[in-house]
Formats: structure tokens, C-alpha cells, sequence
């Protein structure tokens, strides 16, 4: 219970305010397409340097809670994923959005992503020590077959064709493999300078989501003009709290997938919210409903990405190992004032560490006021005229791609991955198994590579992989996956035919 | 407006023959920008941000410069870009990992070697060090040569990546040893590396002096050597490898420095060169550094055109048996 003890410290008139500047802050960046998490926290490193570490600390921890949240704006509002946590949300949010429902998608989102934080961040509080095992058992065997296990997710994700599906999960594998590889430095697929460094998952989110929209409001012309009499509903918030709290179902599968999933080094934060959709999709009563404006997958979603949050950052302040890259941002930030995570950090500066492990319950809380006061304002966005919008998206489509890394060579990945998915999408393929095969082909090649070459040396590669009660476990789930999806494929056969596909765009543009 | 039009040009023009005319004493007139091929938060990012704080001080530069991260490929993306797009005006600087980038432009497939850039200063160097497991049965580096030598080829131990200091310091201990040692680069970089050490997925590792720093004050490794001539002021009690009976240099040391691109006017580096390395001396610059456990090692440029051609030469030798 030491962390009650440094609570009064949160609210210190100069911590308070910047907990404030760094929520709102973080709302704001996160909204913005292409400003990660990860990017909004280096971008603040250097106005710590003059502030006290807690000080620091505070509006550092404060900004990555609720970039990730605010995330969900942009993803709901104008279907770009401003990171990869945000993409299952897109699936559902924004099609609320699209039917004029956006203030109750963007409250259900910032109130699941309020519960799955504080959810995150008490576990952070309790059961650190024990969390720091459970993310160290994870070898690359184990990661393999975790990846492995998101490729088993790819072929139910798209809810027209387990076969396209699958088809846009390997079209994400292989543009996976471009660029340099990761562990041997060979060069594989780099035919122009812009892709030498992989394809960046950012840009690639932006171009597959926001790209085939722009061109679809842009084909429209001035034809149709039904999103100027789009009402948008007023959704009171109480219905929302009501709604968030009668779904406990994917309240608690989002809540604990993202737990756990945030707590392993390295894979964390980019799949936890897609893992959670799908697995709330495939327990649920009304599977049938997820891709359509369902609420449930919005809740999955997004109290799963901010479950990950405190997880995240416990191999970082118990053994010193940033387990992702934002947690490498928050190292600087601790080591600029001479502060080094693991048992120093509890031991000697216990004020520093609670004040800004409890700032960020509190900021969670903060984060859920500031996002249900801007949701309804917010909304409005779907009233925008189509012509106007669509620049609107490809002015932040632009910007968001070139300030990853400050190169015309990701706008120009950008646009291209874009304008290939307007034509996917026209024959009944979607952008979310594209980027999952994206995010996880490094993930299962890296660490197929670093096992196979440590069994070589050690045992046998199937020793190595094939034995272990973890590796088992995985295994085992991999297997239940593939058997379920194929079971439910077998029991109501889905395909789409082109007809279909134009027919569902048309009834959702 | 034709009139406003042609004033507006001649203005542009008497502007620019001015600003060429007048050579280059007054350099720099605008903010500067320094590349950095890691991504932000990474150590190098860190402690460039840390060094260029205080250029906009009257003693300094006079004005700021700012970070411009282009990362990708182990370093390769933003060096490619520095040597053959990066305007080689004096406003554009980039930061240099040694022997990265010499080392990946001896193993090919890159547009830049160390004679596309034309080096300022250095401001830091980063030895690698052994680590093992805190619980590790390892006590010296001939524990662990034994073992190796005993089970050839089956003493794993992590690092950074291939063609890194990481992976050059594991090239010299097989040498020098004369063993066979299974090195397993990791993707996610030293970090990477270090969970595999503490974890137990691997007997040992080679790893960033700073970070094994951390990691032994956090409880969960022990260090046993140094790679490097000398023993380092942040671990005054591990001895170096050449202590130890290894035949090993300096070679795998990371130093960190500011470049320019080749082809910026002489005069423009003779002045960087003269002002930077006293940026560097900075007590402010040289406190942080500390309180983030980066060990500082300023060179000048004569010292730094030394240092490369040194280590091209080692490198060229080591890598040549890959």
C-alpha cells in the first residue's frame, strides 16, 4: 500500500497542472494521424529537462496514456488508425461514425479505455514482481508461436471470406520481408531508395485505411450529398456508462488480453487490440454483428490497448528493459536525471517512481473526462462535406506519413499501398489482416531465426520448439484457433461475390 | 506588379551573390540540423540531444541545432541518405557510429564508406563488455572460454546485430581464444540482447558498457570483462579483456561523434571543428552525460580522421574471413 502514501504528491498545484497539460496534450497528439504514442513521448523529452524527475515523469506518463487513447479519434472519426493499437477499433468505430452514431462510439471508446488503464496500471502497482517473471519467460520460441497465433486471427478478422483474408494476411507477410532483414542484414526486395528501410508500419496504416476512402469520396463527386443530412445522434453519457458496464463480456476479455499481451517484450502494444477484437468476436453471442457497427468490438478494442499501458512499462522500471519502444523513450527521460529503473528507482527515489505510477491513474481518470467532454464536438466531424473532407483526410494522410521519420520516401509508400488497396477493396479484401500479416511477419521471422540458431548451437530445433509447458500452451491455442475458424467456415459458409463487396461498400459510403 | 516582381528578384539575387561572396565568416547564420540514423529515445538519439544543447549558447555556435531522426536498417537508411542527398552546406550534420558504418560498408549493399563523410568531432565512446546472468556458474572470461572450449560451438551469447561493435568484439574473442562461439543477434538491439542474457535464453552476452552498467546496479547481471585498452571509470573493478590474456584492442569500441557530409567548403569544417569539441566540454553537457551513465571520450577531428583509418583497417582484416 506504500503508493496511498505519495498520492498527495499528484496533486500538487505545478504536478496537477502539468498532469492536465500533458492529457490534454496527449489527446490532441494522439488524434493526429502518424504521431504515435512513442513519437509524442520523445517529442516532450526535451521540456523535461528542466523540470524535477517526478515533474518530468508526470507529463511523460500522462502523454502516453492518452495519445494511446486519443488514437481513437482519428480511428473512429476519419478511419485512420493514428497506431497500430487503434486498427481493431477502426473495424467497428468508424462505421458508427458512418451511420451517425460517433459521439456513442467515441464515448464507449475513452470509457473502456478508462477502465482497461486503471485496470493496467493497478496491476502495475500489485503485482510488479510477479509480472516481471511472466514477462521474462517469454524466449523466442514462445514469441514464434505468439506470432504464429495472431497469423491464426488474420483469416476471421475479415468477416467477408476467410480466403481473402487469408490472401491479404500473406500480401502483409511479404511486404514484411522488404528492406533489409533484421538479424542477417541481407538486402530483399529494395528496388527504389524509399523502401530500404521496410516498409514503416505507420505509413502503411494510414495509406490502407485513409487512401481507399479518399478516392472512394472523391469518385462520389458532388453526386451524392447524403453526409450533409446525416444527423448526427446526441448519445447521453449515462446510456454510454450503461452500455459499457451491461457488455462485461468484452470489457473483460479486452481488459485481460491486453494485460497480458502488453507484458511481453516486444510484441505488446501493436497486436493486444486486435487479438482482443477477435477473441470477443469469436465468444460472443453475436459474432455475426462484429464489422458492423457493434459495440462491443469498439469496447474490446480499445479497453485493450489501454490495459497494455501499465504492463508495458513493468520489465522497464523492475529489470531496466524497455519491452517496448516507448518505454525506451521513457528510459531517457529517467536516465536525463541521473535516475536508473530497477530496485534503485523503488528503493531510492520511491517518490519519484509512485508519484508517477499514480499519476497515471489519475490521469486515466483525467483522460476519460477530457475525451466524453470533446465526443459529442467531436462527432460533428461526420457532418463535413464529403469534397471537404476528403482533403482534409489526405492533407493529414500527408503529413502524418512524413513526420515518422521525415522522409518523402514513406509518403510515396504511403500513397502506393493506398491506391493498391482502393482496388483490393473493390474485390472484397480488407486492410486489417493486410497490416496484422505486416506487424507479425517480422516478429515470427526474427525470432523463428534467434531460435533456431540458439537450438543449433544448444539442442535440436524441435526440442527447442516443440517442448516446454509454454511452448505447449501455444500451441495448443494455435491449434483450438485454426480448428474454431475452420469449424465455424464448415457450419455457414461465407464468401462474398463482387456484387456483394460493391453492395456492402455502397451501403456503408 | 511586373516592377515589384523583378525588385522581389533582384533582391533574391544580390542576396544570395552576397551571401557567397562573403565566404563564410559568418557561419552559421541559421539553425542547424544533425541527422541521427536511430530512432528517437535510442542512445545515440539520447546523448546527441544531450551534446547539441547547449550550441545555441554565444560561446558555442550561436545557434540551436535540432535532431532530425531517420531511422532504419541498423543505421543504414539515414547514412545513405546523409552521404548522397544531405545538401553538404556546414547546416547539415549527421551523428557516426563507429564501426557500424564502417563495418556494414565493407559488408556491401550500402552508397556510403568513410570517405563519403568528413568527420568534426567525437563525444563519446561505449565499450562493449561481457555479461552474464547474475546466477551464472561464469565468474571470469576464462570460465567461460573453458566451457566454450570444452563444448565448441555451443557457448551462446547475445548481442546487438551483425556488423556492430557487438558483433566485432564476439569476431576478436573467437581469435583470440580460439574458439568456436555460437553468437545469436538480436533484432530488437542491446536491449533485446540484455533480456535474452537475463532471461536465460542465452549463457551470456555482449553488450553497451552503459547499459551492462545499469543492468548490474538493477541486480541482474554480472559483468566480467571489458573490451578495451584500458579499464573503464564507471567499473573501476572489471578488468579488461587484455588483462585477462586476450589478445584484444579497442576495435569494437562504439565512439559516437559528429560528421559532415564530403564536399562541404573546407573553411566551414576547419570552423566547426575548432568550435564543436568545446561545445562538448560544456559542465552541463559533461553532468548529464554522467547522471546517464554515458561515458565521454572527446576527440578533435585530426584525432577522429586517426581513429578511422584505424579501425577501417582492423575491420577490413577481421571481416574478411566472413
Amino acid at each position: 500500500m506504500e503508493f496511498l502514501a505519495y498520492f498527495g504528491d499528484v496533486f500538487t498545484p505545478i504536478n496537477f497542472g502539468l498532469l492536465l497539460i500533458g492529457t490534454i496534450g496527449g489527446l490532441i497528439l494522439g488524434a493526429t494521424p502518424g504521431l504515435s504514442p512513442t513519437m509524442a513521448v520523445a517529442l516532450l523529452i526535451p521540456f523535461t529537462f528542466r523540470l524535477e524527475p517526478a515533474q518530468g515523469l508526470i507529463l511523460l506518463g500522462a502523454a502516453y496514456t492518452s495519445t494511446v487513447a486519443g488514437g481513437a479519434v482519428s480511428a473512429i472519426l476519419l478511419k485512420i488508425p493514428g497506431a497500430p493499437a487503434n486498427i481493431a477499433t477502426t473495424l467497428d468505430g468508424h462505421t458508427m461514425a458512418q451511420k451517425g452514431q460517433g459521439a456513442r462510439a467515441l464515448q464507449l471508446s475513452f470509457l473502456a479505455s478508462a477502465v482497461g488503464g486503471v485496470f493496467g496500471v493497478l496491476l502495475l502497482i500489485f503485482l510488479t514482481p510477479v509480472l516481471a517473471q511472466w514477462a521474462l519467460a517469454f524466449g523466442p520460441s514462445h514469441l514464434f508461436w505468439l506470432a504464429i497465433l495472431g497469423v491464426t486471427v488474420i483469416g476471421s478478422l475479415d468477416s467477408s471470406s476467410v480466403v481473402k483474408g487469408l490472401l491479404s494476411g500473406c500480401i502483409g507477410l511479404w511486404l514484411a520481408t522488404i528492406g533489409f532483414d533484421d538479424i542477417m542484414g541481407a538486402q530483399r526486395f529494395i528496388f527504389h531508395s524509399s523502401v530500404s528501410g521496410g516498409i514503416n508500419v505507420i505509413p502503411a496504416l494510414i495509406g490502407l485505411f485513409a487512401i481507399p476512402q479518399v478516392i472512394t469520396m472523391f469518385a462520389k463527386g458532388r453526386k451524392s450529398l447524403d453526409a450533409e443530412v446525416l444527423t448526427v445522434e446526441r448519445h447521453p453519457i449515462k446510456d454510454a456508462f450503461r452500455e459499457v458496464f451491461s457488455r462485461t463480456r468484452a470489457l473483460t476479455i479486452g481488459t485481460l488480453s491486453g494485460s497480458i499481451i502488453g507484458l511481453i517484450p516486444g510484441v505488446g502494444g501493436q497486436i493486444a487490440g486486435l487479438v482482443a477484437y477477435d477473441q470477443s468476436k469469436k465468444m460472443s453471442s453475436e459474432s455475426e454483428k462484429f464489422g458492423t457497427g457493434h459495440s462491443e468490438g469498439v469496447i474490446a478494442a480499445e479497453s485493450a490497448n489501454n490495459a497494455m499501458v501499465g504492463p508495458s512499462l513493468v520489465p522497464l522500471l523492475t529489470l531496466s528493459i524497455p519491452g517496448s519502444p516507448t518505454a525506451a523513450v521513457l528510459l531517457g527521460g529517467l536516465l536525463i536525471h541521473g535516475i536508473f529503473p530497477g530496485s534503485d528507482l523503488f528503493d531510492n527515489y520511491p517518490d519519484v517512481a509512485w508519484t508517477f505510477i499514480n499519476s497515471m491513474l489519475v490521469g486515466q481518470i483525467l483522460m476519460c473526462i477530457f475525451g466524453l467532454y470533446v465526443a459529442g464536438l467531436a462527432a460533428k466531424v461526420a457532418q463535413v462535406p464529403n469534397a471537404v473532407m476528403a482533403a482534409v483526410v489526405l492533407g493529414l494522410a500527408v503529413f502524418g506519413s512524413y513526420s515518422v521519420q521525415n522522409s518523402m520516401g514513406d509518403v510515396y509508400v504511403m500513397m502506393a499501398l493506398g491506391t493498391g488497396m482502393y482496388f483490393l477493396e473493390r474485390f472484397g479484401f480488407s486492410a486489417a489482416p493486410l497490416v496484422l500479416g505486416l506487424i507479425l511477419g517480422p516478429i515470427a521471422e526474427a525470432n523463428f531465426i534467434q531460435g533456431s540458431m540458439i537450438a543449433n548451437a544448444t539442442s535440436s530445433v524441435g526440442q527447442y520448439f516443440f517442448t516446454g509447458a509454454l511452448n505447449l500452451t501455444l500451441i495448443t491455442i494455435v491449434v483450438a484457433s485454426i480448428a474454431y475458424s475452420a469449424w465455424m467456415e464448415l457450419r455457414s459458409r461465407r464468401y462474398t461475390t463482387k456484387d456483394d463487396a460493391i453492395e456492402k461498400e455502397e451501403a456503408l459510403s | 506588379m511586373k516592377k515589384l516582381v523583378a525588385a522581389a528578384a533582384m533582391g533574391l539575387m544580390t542576396m544570395t551573390t552576397g551571401a557567397l561572396a562573403g565566404g563564410h565568416e559568418n557561419f552559421p547564420e541559421r539553425p542547424i540540423m544533425m541527422m541521427v540514423s536511430y530512432g528517437a529515445g535510442g542512445a545515440t538519439d539520447f546523448q546527441a540531444r544531450i551534446v547539441t544543447m547547449t550550441a545555441g549558447n554565444e560561446d558555442a555556435l550561436g545557434m540551436p541545432i535540432a535532431i532530425i531522426n531517420k531511422p532504419g536498417a541498423g543505421g543504414r537508411v539515414g547514412w545513405n541518405w546523409f552521404a548522397t542527398q544531405a545538401e553538404a552546406d556546414g547546416y547539415t550534420l549527421g551523428a557516426y557510429n563507429i564501426p557500424h558504418f564502417i563495418a556494414q560498408s565493407i559488408e556491401g549493399g550500402v552508397e556510403y564508406s568513410a570517405d563519403s563523410f568528413e568527420p568534426i568531432a567525437n563525444w563519446g565512446a561505449d565499450p562493449a563488455v561481457f555479461v552474464v546472468a547474475a546466477d551464472s556458474e561464469f565468474n571470469s572470461m576464462s570460465d567461460v572460454v573453458d566451457y566454450a572450449k570444452a563444448n565448441p560451438g555451443q557457448l551462446t551469447f547475445s548481442g546487438a546485430g551483425l556488423f556492430v561493435g557487438h558483433h566485432i568484439a564476439a569476431l576478436q574473442l573467437e581469435k583470440a581464444a580460439g574458439v568456436k562461439l555460437a553468437y545469436i543477434p538480436n533484432n530488437k538491439g542491446g536491449a533485446g540482447a540484455m533480456k535474452a542474457v537475463i532471461a536465460g535464453e542465452v549463457l551470456g552476452g555482449v553488450n553497451n558498457l552503459s547499459d551492462a552498467f545499469r543492468a548490474r546496479e538493477a541486480g541482474n547481471v554480472k559483468i566480467l570483462g571489458v573490451f578495451d585498452l584500458e579499464r573503464n571509470d564507471f567499473l573501476p573493478d572489471v578488468p579488461t579483456l587484455k588483462e585477462q590474456g586476450f589478445d584484444i584492442d579497442n576495435a569494437s569500441v562504439n565512439f559516437r561523434g559528429v560528421m559532415v557530409p564530403k564536399g562541404t567548403p573546407q573553411p566551414i569544417i576547419d570552423k566547426l571543428a575548432e568550435i564543436v569539441p568545446t561545445m562538448f566540454e560544456n559542465g552541463r553537457v559533461a553532468g548529464k552525460m554522467k547522471a546517464g551513465g554515458s561515458p565521454m571520450h572527446i576527440m578533435t577531428r585530426d584525432e577522429v580522421l586517426e581513429m578511422w583509418a584505424a579501425r577501417e583497417q582492423t575491420l577490413k582484416e577481421l571481416l574478411a574471413g566472413l
